[in-house]
């Protein structure tokens, strides 16, 4: 990473728009609220508007992102989210407008509420190879992979993650819900692999405070290369999904991890910035792009992400279920299907298995369209001739892009198929729903033309 | 009391935001969602509207509007039986947006007793909705 400089670096590039400035450490900054954050503690509004992985331990504490301020300056909506205080939406545009916003234009999500880990040492891959079915063998420097934090002997997923190859180390992502677990997880692990491969040392990094914000959609790449030195700016057009680099704030050394991907479907970047200058940057892309790019918040990404098929932990994941029940069979290395040698490799190399070899998951996760109302976590999922309850919604809401209700869920193994009729149960009525495939709205991540030598 | 019956009359407001209108002669009342709530729950996608005949005890629910972000129940302040139920908001949802107080009505009961909960007239509910809003 660049020397630590002073912030003041970062003026010339911002051409005086805004005052950067330092922010202290952001787990100094808890505040305590003294009631309960929803919009109204009111019956109208007694259905949280964005659902948490499994922050309600302490409602009482919540920690600051790096961007509070800059939030709040933006008219945020606040609500406790993984242990922090987090915008749902912005003054500017309602959740609907915004998640349009998005696909159309461009939105920047502040996602610093995330653990950023570094893994390193000679033990690291090993290690994390341990705990994830993936093949980071075959992970190229700069690509990054989605993965699964894996139960010992049962396979279930402790939590899902972005790991990263870099040069010397792996940079890895996991949810703030589950900051607690993962960090006790990940203790007990690391000991007991220090007791077992004195000869492997791993190196743990959290990075503490470091900033993270998701820049998605069509015009991302444009405005990225707005505000990154030219070498770098050109190098987006080469950047493919699932792929990082370093790149240079323009006029600065501020230098910041570019990951092209995100949780929307949309083409974008998930940029990690060192915490004397998250605020600036994040400043200097909406300065870049005022009239293309707005500040969007877990209100738009939860819908955005439903439209993707992406799963949220502590709703459409949870640590009984396996990478192959949640549909996730693709995370898991070809290498790793043939060794196993990893948590729970014993349960999920034989659901992999055929049915006549005894393998296969009584459950799976699968999308959902709904007629009428929307089905959202914890409808029951009925058949429709015997009346037998066959599965669970774990996520949905209103598509405000294809304009129908989706849902994602678990149903039982056979019902599983796409265009399957089934009922839902929403206020006790029985609603007609259809399986489907996901993701509900076609990705539109940037990838090397076909044909092309990639 | 006549100032006191009078006072019932005009269009009260719940702390679930809720509006309740009574007829003139008291048995009826018109309920639906206050413009604050519809504009804090933005563009409605679905209303569920009540059977006519249900009867409900006060505080039950008597309907629910999805938008993208909540599924919100609809509250009855009075035990009552359904007269009306407002079946344009099948197909245009939207009303409620564009029309809350007026054409976004939601039902209609025949009521019982007293209201249960604190009604509020709209003045105070235009305070205890800013007060809200600073929290």
């Amino acid at each position: 990473m660049a020397t630590k400089r002073s912030v003041a670096a970062l003026r010339p590039a911002l051409s005086g728009l805004r005052a950067p400035q330092i922010r202290p450490p952001c787990l100094a900054q808890r505040c305590t609220a003294s009631s309960p954050l929803r919009p109204c503690g009111v019956a109208l509004f007694r259905h949280s508007p964005v659902r948490y992985a499994s922050s309600e331990a302490q409602p009482e504490k919540f920690g600051k992102t790096g961007l509070y301020d800059l939030h709040a300056s933006h008219g945020a909506k606040f609500v406790p989210f993984g242990g922090y205080q987090m915008p749902v939406q912005y003054s500017d545009l309602g959740i609907g407008e915004s998640h349009n916003w998005t696909r159309e234009k461009a939105s920047l999500f502040d996602v610093g509420h995330m653990v950023q880990h570094e893994f390193s040492g000679p033990g690291a891959q090993a290690f994390l190879e341990t705990l994830t079915p993936s093949s980071l063998s075959s992970l190229n420097e700069y690509t990054s992979t989605l993965s699964a934090l894996l139960h010992r002997e049962t396979g279930g997923i402790v939590d899902d993650t972005i790991i990263t190859r870099l040069p010397g180390k792996f940079y890895v992502v996991t949810n703030a819900g589950c900051r607690e677990k993962d960090l006790a997880y990940l203790k007990s692990e690391l000991e007991d692999w220090g007791k077992n491969h004195p000869d492997q040392p791993v190196e743990w990094k959290v990075l503490d405070n470091q900033g993270l914000i998701a820049l998605q959609g069509p015009l991302a790449a444009d405005i990225l290369s707005r505000v990154l030195d030219e070498e770098h700016a050109k190098e987006l057009e080469t950047l493919y999904f699932g792929q990082s680099t370093h790149a240079t704030i323009k006029g600065t050394d501020t230098e910041v991890l570019v990951s092209r991907g995100g949780y929307t479907g949309e083409d974008g970047f998930e940029i990690s910035i060192p915490p004397y200058a998250t605020e600036a940057v994040t400043a200097f892309l909406l300065d870049s792009a005022k009239d293309e790019l707005r500040l969007a918040g877990l209100g738009a990404r939860d819908s955005l992400r439903l439209e993707a098929g992406m799963c949220l932990y502590g709703h459409d994941l949870d640590d009984t279920t396996t990478p192959v029940e949640a549909g996730l069979s693709w995370i898991i290395g070809k290498d790793r299907r043939a060794k196993g040698g990893f948590h729970g490799d014993s349960v999920i190399l034989q659901q992999l298995k055929k049915k006549s070899e005894g393998g296969g998951v009584s459950r799976r996760r699968v999308g959902f369209i709904v007629e009428g109302a929307p089905a959202r976590e914890g409808a029951k999922i009925l058949d429709p001739e015997s009346g037998e309850e066959i599965g669970v919604i774990t996520s949905g809401c209103p598509s405000p892009t294809l304009k129908k209700n989706i849902s994602m869920g678990y149903i039982k193994d056979g019902m599983h198929k796409s265009g399957t009729e089934v009922q839902v149960v929403v206020r006790g009525k029985k609603r007609k729903a259809t399986v489907s495939k996901m993701p509900f709205v076609p990705s539109k991540y940037f990838r090397p033309a076909p044909g092309a030598n990639e | 009391m006549f100032s006191a019956r009078a006072a019932l009359l005009e269009k009260k407001y719940t702390e679930d935001h809720e509006w309740v209108e009574l007829s003139s002669d008291g048995k009826t009342a018109t309920i639906g969602i206050s413009k604050y709530a519809a504009d804090a729950l933005g563009d409605v996608v679905y209303v569920e509207i009540p059977e006519v005949g249900t009867q409900l005890s006060a505080g039950d629910s008597l309907g629910a509007i999805e938008s993208v972000k909540s599924a919100s129940d609809i509250l009855t302040p009075f035990e009552g039986t359904v007269l009306e139920a407002n079946d344009a908001l099948a197909d245009k949802p939207g009303t409620i947006n564009k029309d809350p107080e007026g054409e976004g009505w939601v039902a209609r009961l025949e009521i019982e007793g007293e209201p249960e909960g604190k009604l509020m007239t709209a003045e105070e509910y235009q305070a205890f909705t800013e007060e809200a809003a600073e929290h």
